[in-house]
């Protein structure tokens, strides 16, 4: 008697939830926009109707033995010495080996032909992918377009139904690299070189973002992943290389790394070509990380912003009229983020 | 009817519901070396990854000095030869006999100990110690947790010459010398793959 | 003198905290000084801080956990607000440093003190009476263990107050976890309260094991022990086998932090994937080490409620031991993403899935137990149904998971959260709770109030649809986990949904309070008085409720499984009582040393957390010298004189003849 006001409510949590399931456009997953998340997109739908084959029935075999054997039911048999039917072992045995088969079969093949690391082949023109390298920083990313020798933070472009090889590393702590509408997302560790194959089959703006818990400025880790025509493309790249900003390794490099949150959208014309490679060496043997660290990026600052140690800090929108000027570097990035969202309005 | 199963049995009764006694102690000792050796399995894994992590520092084959590692497996070799004979020496019930080879084995064994701490100390003073590599985190924690165990058997092996000197060999003693026996065996196993695995196959 | 610790390191300036700090010192201080006022501190050490009996410490880690499932709890329902609120630029309540703790905080709580403790805890109170022993093969270390894990907790919740906790997710990825990246307490905190409750359960493991192989009762051959001792089994191989693991991974992060070495650093060769692995070879099979008992109960459960055998008992008993050794070879499935090669995601994609082979016949053979039987709907048994509907829902988006084609769209998403809050809630809560029920009256000699609990199964039944299935829509939207806020305005509705959910699990947790206080009420009412309440299959409860701290005035013997239930059958259905001639019983004797190595490591770990040298070396000597009384005291057991059984057994069959 109880549930029943229960299962009203939920009843009417769902309903007014129905608009939002039912707005399967609004899915990233459900509604891909390349064709790596589309074939995920098939291959999670088919899982999940494979093993609805025994998830159906269990559920109704629950619901109907429980009911069918209840203690006041006088209609149905009691047997309570029987516990063995090699029959019913065998086939309880033997459909969930042949669903796990089918299912290991389609893992060992989409495990193959969705590996990250494997170059798309479009159906159309067999180009060579374009590279673009993201690098994880606290808290934001850096693409670095080697090719047209530029960089930008926390916006990505690139052309529809060009194949894009994203090589991804971290300048910090472990992140992943996800565009939800266009498929797989893949770890970016410092000093390790990982990559992943995605495309972008229709033009558009799609939300970009780190999966991986970083730290405090983990939830504003995000990005923009612009994607238009190859004239677009063009025209975006000359608007990059018209920006005044370049980016030097170490100096200029190790200022972007200074923890920092909220962070808009920077544009650098002037990169060096080798500048990923450069990142993925300071942590290897020889490598300068730490002393370049020590050297460029302000203590205080790194420990202000919330790697540090303090419970007491905001790290949120407010975080700057709270600390004002109690460090510096801190209050410069904010301001850096501030100025860099206007100059991408523009 | 039913007084036929719960019926007692005498003899039985008082056999079995010891707690502690020595089989199960036994047993349970071995379970937790098997437990310990899933440790020494982690720390030689952790020092399979990260041999190659030397960040410009030097390799095994560069700091390790395999004469005086060779002295110091022939001296846990013998101890466990002669903590093997204080175990014979205990089954013969001559107490005597057991703690002289005890103060043997423990002799070798602290022999064993001032080498590692001996070569510890000048590795870190030629700047190779832990905080220089990966590589060298792992050698030192690899082969310390074994030195850190051998210490503790040492000092274990301490309580049982003052418990043999005080109880002699009872049913409290008797089962702790086995599981001491074990555990230092044991040592010596995981020593034997420290010496083939890090130092041998370090240098060649 | 203090090491890092000075009067900064209580958030006095974080109202939430303070205020629960307050409540908790005035609770303390309510609790303490009623214990002063009724002068129970004698009994209290007496009979329940130094007890060795199994069934006691079985209670106290029960109450312990239930204590903390309230702690972690709360931490849930913070969690669910923020994110209900933060939404499209909002910023909620908690900024990201209070955030970023919580969930560290809730998942560390839940995993390593409520769920562990309740696991250990049902073994504790259930295997020797399912086994006919009198006591566990150690007793001492069984009182240790507990202390130990008690010391964890105490360190967990001084971290409230005291500091901070640690904000790397409940894993301390390195490096986020390193010195570098987290240089405050919050991580040694994490270090040191696992270490110390993590060593207490490793003993436990290696105790319960060998109490299992060698303490079972006359007659009782393997394939004679019931279905929950075997899960118990299976867990406590795998506790072995897994926890040395954790222990090192660790010590190795601890080495890094302390003395600067470079294990899981980003330069000097460190590898912080390392951690990744070797976190996960111990955090993979502590899954299994949490379901496979929640499994025992279920069968326990419905076979003695639909008055029936357990379907295809050998079966289940092999289908455990497979989930046991599968469960080591799969941990890579939680990090798909690393970028592994191909054929090495397809191994642990397919060795993953191979796992839900063995786990849908059990659930086959728990339905074929009710077929043909005669079903009671106890709330044990609606813990039961939930459990079987539930977990086969959850078993299926862990096979999606599992395919890494699919995971890597999903990882790190709301949908890993849906997908083992499914298997946790519906499988771990459902069990242990439904353990609770079945076997409280054994604990305490009498039975949990039905209709509470019953109202407590369907709180949390519909409270965990509500609360999770708008967390799998969410991942759709591409909503990830460890969030603290997020842009898309689209995605608040689903998150006032998950958090009216968490309101009427809260409401289930409330029931259970009230089906406690109820129960206690009313238990003259629900008296237990012959021992047997459910007409049970098990040796347990062939003895009186509570069980008399002996257990069995005569060793029992089995010539089958069930053998209860038949012996019973033989006897018109009556339990036999226990006839004289009685023995002396040997039996352990209490402990001081447990509860003060436990205290000491407490110090000790609390001292390392501060950098408090000479604290830790106080408490690192006081270890040693309690460790060394212990390994020198020789009174350790005693007999317990066969008149004082008979008159305990007497008692026992006097008030079953009032009964009747």
């Amino acid at each position: 008697m109880r549930r029943n006001p229960t299962l009203r409510m939920l009843g009417v949590l769902l309903l007014l939830s129905l608009p939002l399931l039912l707005a399967g456009c609004s899915s990233a997953l459900l509604d891909p926009k390349g064709q790596i998340g589309e074939e995920q997109r098939t291959l999670i739908l088919t899982a999940f109707g494979l093993m609805q084959i025994v998830v159906i029935p269990v559920i109704v075999m629950t619901l109907l033995f429980a009911w069918r054997y209840r203690r006041g039911n006088k209609d149905a048999t009691y047997s309570p010495d029987w516990s063995h039917s090699t029959k019913i072992e065998a086939v309880v045995w033997f459909i969930p080996c042949v669903i796990i088969l089918f299912l290991a079969v389609l893992t060992w093949y989409t495990s193959h032909s969705l590996d990250p690391h494997k170059a798309i082949a479009p159906d159309e023109s067999q180009q060579e992918p374009m590279e673009i390298q993201a690098v994880s920083l606290d808290w934001k990313w850096l693409f670095i377009y080697p090719e047209q020798g530029i960089a930008t933070v926390n916006e990505v472009a690139f052309p529809a139904d060009t194949p894009v090889r994203f090589r991804v590393s971290s300048g910090s702590v472990m992140n992943s690299f996800f565009i939800p509408r266009l498929g797989s997302q893949i770890y970016a560790m410092a000093g390790m070189d990982n990559d992943v194959h995605l495309i972008a089959n229709k033009t558009g703006t799609y939300a970009g973002r780190s999966t991986n818990y970083s730290g405090a400025g983990f939830s504003e880790m995000t990005f923009q992943a612009q994607v238009g025509t190859q004239e677009e493309f063009d025209a975006w790249v000359e608007e990059v290389k018209a920006s005044s900003n370049s980016l030097s390794f170490p100096k200029g490099y190790y200022e972007l790394v200074t923890p920092s949150v909220n962070n808009g959208v920077k544009y650098f014309s002037d990169v060096p070509s080798s500048l990923y490679e450069q990142i993925l060496k300071s942590f290897h043997a020889g490598g300068n990380h730490a002393e370049y660290l020590e050297k460029y990026v302000d203590e205080s600052a790194r420990e202000a912003i919330g790697h540090g140690s303090g419970h007491s800090e905001d790290h949120g929108d407010d975080h700057g009229d709270e600390q004002g000027g109690e460090s510096e570097s801190h209050s410069d990035s904010e301001s850096q983020g501030e100025s860099m969202s206007a100059e991408a309005a523009e | 009817m039913a007084t036929d199963t719960l019926s007692n049995h005498e003899d039985h009764a008082h056999e079995h519901d010891h707690h502690d006694t020595a089989g199960t102690k036994i047993f349970g000792f071995w379970i937790y070396l098997m437990s310990d050796l899933v440790i020494f399995g982690s720390l030689f894994a952790t020092y399979a990854v990260l041999l190659g992590g030397t960040a410009g520092g030097p390799s095994g084959a560069d700091i390790f000095a395999l004469d005086l590692i060779l002295v110091s497996t022939f001296l846990l070799l013998v101890s466990s030869f002669t903590y093997g004979m204080a175990v014979l020496a205990m089954n013969a019930d001559q107490v005597d006999k057991v703690k002289k080879w005890l103060v043997i084995t423990f002799l070798l064994g602290a022999g064993f100990i001032g080498i590692e701490v001996y070569e510890f100390q000048h590795l870190i003073h030629e700047g190779f110690g832990p905080d220089r590599s990966a590589f060298l985190s792992a050698f030192f924690t690899l082969v310390g947790t074994h030195g850190l165990h051998v210490t503790f058997g040492l000092i274990w092996i301490a309580v049982m010459l003052i418990q043999l000197q005080q109880k002699g060999l009872t049913d409290m003693t008797r089962p702790r010398i086995m599981c001491l026996s074990l555990f230092w065996h044991f040592l010596d196993i995981i020593w034997i793959c420290v010496f083939s695995f890090v130092y041998l196959m370090g240098v060649l | 003198m203090f090491g890092k610790l000075t009067l900064d390191a209580v958030p006095l300036g974080e109202p939430i905290i303070m205020v629960t700090v307050a409540a908790i010192v005035l609770g303390g201080l309510g609790i303490v000084g009623a214990i002063t006022y009724f002068k129970k501190w004698g009994y209290l050490w007496r009979e329940w801080i130094t007890s060795v009996d199994h069934k006691k410490l079985g209670i106290m880690y029960f109450l312990v956990a239930l204590v903390m499932l309230l702690r972690g709890f709360a931490d849930a329902i913070m969690m669910r607000s923020q994110l209900a609120m933060a939404s499209a630029g909002a910023e909620g309540f908690l900024p990201p440093s209070h955030y970023d703790q919580i969930f560290t905080a809730h998942g560390v709580i839940m995993i390593f003190f409520v769920a562990m403790p309740m696991v250990i805890g049902l073994m504790n109170l259930v295997v020797p009476l399912q086994i006919g022993a009198r006591d566990v093969a150690f007793p001492f270390m069984n009182n240790l263990s507990f202390w130990l894990f008690a010391g964890g907790v105490i360190l967990v919740n001084v971290s409230l107050f005291v500091g901070e906790f640690a904000k790397t997710g409940w894993l301390a990825y390195a490096p986020l976890s390193g010195k570098e990246y987290s240089p405050g307490v919050g991580v040694d905190y994490w270090i040191w309260a696992l270490q110390i409750s993590g060593i207490g359960t490793t003993l436990t493991g290696i105790n319960f094991f060998v109490t299992i192989l060698k303490m079972r009762t006359k007659g009782m051959t393997l394939f004679r022990m019931p279905i929950f001792t075997w899960t118990s089994l299976c867990t406590n191989a795998l506790i072995i086998a897994s926890f040395p693991i954790l222990t090192a991974t660790i010590a190795l992060l601890t080495l890094d932090r302390y003395l600067g070495f470079h294990f899981f650093t980003t330069d000097f060769g460190g590898n912080m994937m390392m951690y990744v692995n070797l976190i996960w070879a111990w955090g993979h099979p502590e899954v299994y080490i949490l379901i496979l008992p929640a499994f025992g109960v279920f069968s326990e459960v419905i076979s003695t409620f639909a008055r029936k055998r357990l379907f295809g008992y050998g079966t289940m008993v092999w289908a455990t031991v497979a989930i046991t050794f599968l469960s080591f070879i799969v941990w890579l499935h939680h990090f798909f993403t690393m970028g592994a090669g191909a054929n090495v995601n397809a191994f642990f994609g397919i060795a993953t899935m191979i796992i839900a082979i063995p786990t849908g016949v059990k659930i086959f053979n728990w339905l074929f137990t009710m077929y043909r039987g005669s079903l009671e709907f106890t709330s044990p048994v609606l813990w039961t149904l939930g459990f079987i509907i539930t977990f086969t829902l959850g078993g299926m988006t862990g096979v999606m998971l599992a395919v890494p084609a699919a995971n890597f769209v999903l990882h790190n998403s709301l949908f890993v959260i849906a997908h083992f809050h499914n298997v946790i809630i519906g499988g771990v809560v459902f069990g242990m709770l439904a353990g609770l029920t079945f076997w409280f009256p054994k604990a305490f000699g009498f039975t949990l109030d039905e209709k509470w609990g019953k109202r407590s199964f369907w709180c949390w039944v519909i409270g965990f649809y509500v609360a999770f299935m708008p967390l799998y829509v969410l991942s759709f939207f591409g909503a990830v986990r460890r969030m603290q806020s997020y842009e898309n305005g689209d995605w608040q509705p689903l998150m006032i949904v998950a958090w009216v959910g968490a309101l009427i699990i809260a409401a289930g947790i409330a029931c259970t309070v009230i089906q406690f206080i109820v129960s206690i009420r009313d238990r003259k009412k629900n008296a237990d008085v012959t021992g047997d309440p459910w007409d049970g299959r098990t040796l347990e409860w062939s003895t009186s409720s509570p069980a008399p701290f002996y257990n069995f005035a005569h060793e029992p013997e089995v010539n089958d499984l069930d053998d209860f239930w038949d012996r019973k059958q033989r006897n018109n259905g009556k339990s036999p009582l226990s006839t004289p001639p009685y023995q002396d019983i040997h039996m352990p004797k209490d402990t001081w040393e447990g509860p003060v190595l436990g205290l000491l490591a407490t110090v000790f770990g609390f001292a390392l957390v501060w950098h408090i040298w000479w604290l830790a070396i106080v408490g690192g000597i006081g270890t040693f010298a309690v460790f060394m009384a212990r390994v020198f005291r020789e009174d350790v057991d005693y007999y317990v004189p066969a008149a004082e059984v008979e008159r305990i057994e007497r008692e026992h069959q006097q008030r079953v003849e009032m009964q009747a």
